[in-house]
């Protein structure tokens, strides 16, 4: 039975807190976080900045280990405390997309061919990573800039071929940190309705940074991070 | 899709100005090692076109390509007498520097032991091997001495009779091929009043002595021409050559003449080792050294650049790995970008060589051998040069992305 299948949650952390330093430099930057989200699930994580909502969600993206808790995604345990259970990169390339601030595209790499690259990263063969990277840029509205290097998108294309490369292996959870931050509240719109729209057609769970709470609307849920600690919002 | 791929042609231009700097690199060392070897041939030419199977030089000496070797001339006609032995030739070999037209010619005097070498052997491009015992001369193209044109020294005037081409002495210089006499002449030449005032010094000498008080005959004959006097030798030679007859044996020959106590002998090969291992020895080790330089500034130069290549997408190596591409997929990218670099750099630098070594004043001569030698550097100094680059995308942590 594959476990990422089932109706086990998306990701689910337990206790999970991150320490950096030590003795008199020692900063807890997060504290005894238990979070669940469920697949097809789009939740907003809110706070003030240095409230640990970006060190969560380096945590659960597993690329910064916490000191202590547990990851499991889609039902696989992925880390106890800082302890890897398994491949992170593979497990990455397979399950987890990101999308930041920054779009962050490859900027010697057109449009399709910086979705492309995620695909291929995963051995989709070339021609089939192709045509699924050009259905991705069609479906997020940008095929007709397929072919265009990055620093011809504007920053709202940017982020929607982020988007369109994140989602390219289907994976089950999707970590965007501030992803509107660098764009006009219209565009900043578009992009978080983008989410919702993947997470409730496509099944993948989202979990978004932000700071922007004119579109607090389109989360299923939202929490607010302090000093550490998580909580509802 | 080839990541490598798609960077260069992002920064063609970048890429392609480093690759045209790597391939100059690359071109000199190349270069050194077409130096060595035009070194080599051109210490070998002679030797080798002479065709002789024995040297014989004075007693105690390592022969006229490694220092100053004087033997009587008529040394000839006592090894023409030893069974086994086909030919005898006098060598004479030394350098002058003239000035002609306006600007200075230096030159190797080759002397040909006239009759029975006219320099039939020499290849020539223009003109006629020697027709006369004197007065004419073979020379070699590098010299730009045109067909018939004349050239005065010492005390006679020349005609280039032949032009010849890659004829040059271990030192670079042009060979000019004259009949031994000539050779000599122009050896030996002294300004008149040096012989008039040897000639006076020679009566002075004579005047001081019983014998020239009692004989008058022989202060006339002090004052007169050298050639008159018997008690004076002909002027020496550097070695005579010897070819062994058909079915002869040569070391039984070698043997027979080295037994003689005025003279020592080599082989052909005995020569070639003096001038390889001997004369140029030094040069060989130089240019090997600079050589070793070269390559490890070369592995530096583009280790550094690639290592710059590599920070600058040190984003993107971290937004792969944040995707989860595997090591290999960021290995290749540095790896085939140096490789790419290295084989590019390698076919500027054979054919930016092809063209312009030709120009160089001393032979530059490129092999196979070096070819493929070069390549194998190059494979294993691009190899060596991504290492750097290839360390620094490894120690990358995907979170780099959020920075």
């Amino acid at each position: 039975m594959n476990p990422l299948s089932t109706d086990t949650p998306a990701i689910e952390v337990s206790d999970l807190t991150k320490i950096y330093g030590s003795g008199n430099t020692e900063v807890v930057a997060m504290k005894d976080v238990n979070l669940r989200v469920a697949k097809g699930e789009v939740i907003a994580l809110l706070g003030p900045s240095g409230a640990g909502k970006s060190t969560l969600l380096t945590a659960m993206g597993l690329i910064n280990p916490p000191t202590s808790g547990r990851i499991v995604i889609g039902g696989v345990p992925v880390l106890d405390g800082p302890q890897p259970l398994l491949d992170l990169r593979a497990f990455r390339r397979h399950h987890l997309g990101f999308v930041f601030q920054k779009a962050n595209l490859i900027p010697f790499l057109n449009a399709v061919q910086n979705v492309q690259v995620a695909l291929e990263i995963n051995d989709t063969p070339p021609r089939q990573a192709r045509k699924r990277a050009l259905e991705l840029l069609d479906y997020l509205g940008v095929a007709d800039r397929a072919n265009n290097l990055p620093d011809a998108l504007s920053g709202g294309q940017q982020q929607r071929v982020a988007v369109a490369r994140a989602l390219a292996n289907q994976p089950s959870l999707i970590l965007a940190d501030e992803p509107t931050a660098a764009l006009d509240s219209h565009r900043g719109r578009q992009v978080m309705e983008l989410f919702r729209k993947v997470a409730h057609q496509r099944g993948s769970a989202v979990i978004v940074v932000t700071h922007d709470h004119r579109s607090l609307d389109v989360f299923d849920r939202t929490y607010e991070m302090e000093d550490g600690g998580l909580r509802s919002g | 899709m080839n990541l490598a791929a798609q960077d260069i042609r992002h920064n063609v231009g970048r890429f392609a100005l480093t690759a045209v700097g790597i391939g100059l690199l690359l071109m000199i060392v190349l270069g050194m090692s077409g130096i060595y070897r035009g070194m080599i041939d051109d210490a070998l030419i002679v030797v080798d076109r002479i065709g002789a199977d024995l040297w014989v030089v004075q007693r105690g000496t390592r022969g006229p390509f490694a220092e100053i070797s004087r033997l009587p001339a008529n040394l000839e006609d006592r090894l023409r007498a030893v069974p086994g032995v086909a030919s005898a030739r006098t060598f004479v070999s030394h350098n002058v520097q003239r000035e002609h037209q306006g600007k200075p010619l230096r030159m190797n005097i080759h002397g040909l032991a006239w009759p029975e070498d006219k320099g039939a052997w020499v290849t020539l491009t223009a003109g006629r091997p020697l027709g006369q015992a004197h007065y004419e001369m073979i020379a070699d193209a590098s010299l730009g001495l045109g067909l018939g044109e004349k050239l005065a020294l010492g005390k006679d005037t020349y005609t280039v009779v032949g032009v010849t081409k890659g004829m040059v002495s271990s030192g670079g210089d042009g060979i000019a091929f004259l009949t031994t006499r000539d050779a000599q002449a122009i050896q030996f030449d002294l300004s008149g009043e040096a012989i008039r005032l040897e000639r006076a010094a020679r009566v002075q000498r004579a005047v001081g002595q019983d014998i020239g008080q009692v004989q008058p005959l022989l202060l006339e004959r002090g004052g007169g021409l050298s050639s008159g006097i018997p008690a004076l030798a002909r002027p020496m030679v550097s070695a005579i050559t010897v070819r062994v007859a058909n079915g002869a044996d040569a070391a039984a020959v070698a043997a027979t003449i080295a037994a003689w106590p005025d003279v020592s002998v080599h082989s052909r090969d005995d020569q070639v080792q003096l001038l390889v291992h001997g004369m140029i020895d030094k040069a060989r080790r130089q240019i090997g050294l600079f050589r070793v330089l070269l390559v490890i500034i070369s592995t530096i130069i583009m280790a550094l650049i690639l290592y710059t290549l590599t920070l600058d997408k040190i984003h993107d190596i971290a937004m792969l790995k944040l995707m989860g591409a595997r090591n290999g997929i960021i290995v290749g990218l540095i790896l085939q970008q140096a490789l790419l670099l290295g084989a590019i750099g390698y076919g500027i630098a054979v054919l930016l060589g092809d063209w312009i070594f030709p120009k160089f004043p001393r032979r530059v001569l490129i092999t196979p051998d070096d070819l493929w030698a070069l390549a194998a550097i190059v494979a294993a100094l691009s190899v060596v040069s991504s290492l750097l680059g290839i360390w620094k995308a490894m120690r990358v942590e995907p979170n780099k992305v959020l920075s």
